[in-house]
């Protein structure tokens, strides 16, 4: 079985998803590139903000 | 002098010929369904292919490690009807997974939920492959 931490799943979902959304929703392989990228980014930083969220509500 | 009828007749043979879907735009979308990012492979789109097939079958098999649930055809509550959606635009994987019962008997970890979007979602990102190769095959995209 696959042990894998919370953050660990949520950042290697945000890898497999930026790649499929770099590749299909761009045109040249530069845009590709940036906007996986920019995909990545948006996915790990939502869940740093929400997971700094929740903390603040729980205290 | 261009005679106008000829040039009707010919506007009209161009709208058909490029109404008529080519075989690569019914293969492509298809092939792509049933092996991740093979609808690119086929295009002769390698290096997509091969990153698209990496990051989808890497994300079936990880929620599949993870104990997720992989769903049946179902009729019961809302979510788990469209969850058997999600999990059926995997193609190939979720044919497989079900053919030989991957399915976890007792889950015993709070991540299997996770494994259980990961296969979701693997099957969701798949139909998006297939619709670009879609895409690609028809010249809408390069």
């Amino acid at each position: 079985m696959t042990q894998i931490s919370h953050f660990g799943a949520a950042v290697l979902f945000a890898l497999f998803a930026s790649v499929v959304f770099g590749i299909t929703q761009k045109q040249t392989t530069r845009d590709m590139v940036r906007y996986g990228l920019y995909c990545f980014a948006l996915f790990v930083g939502g869940v740093i903000v929400a997971g700094w969220a929740m903390w603040l509500l729980r205290h | 002098m261009a005679n106008p009828t000829n040039k009707t007749s010919e506007d009209s043979n161009n709208a058909a010929t490029s109404s008529t879907p080519s075989a690569m735009s019914v293969i492509a979308p298809a092939v792509g369904w049933l092996v991740p990012g093979a609808g690119h492979l086929v295009q002769r789109r390698y290096g997509r292919g091969v990153l698209l097939m990496a990051s989808i079958v890497s994300m079936y098999m990880i929620g599949i490690g993870m104990q997720g649930h992989v769903y049946s055809p179902n009729g019961g509550d809302l979510l788990d009807i469209l969850s058997f959606l999600g999990d059926a635009c995997a193609g190939g994987l979720y044919i497989v997974s079900r053919a030989l019962d991957w399915n976890p008997g007792l889950i015993t970890k709070a991540t299997a939920d996770y494994g259980s979007k990961f296969i979701v979602v693997a099957g969701l990102l798949n139909f998006i492959s297939a619709a670009d190769a879609y895409h690609i095959a028809i010249g809408k995209k390069q």
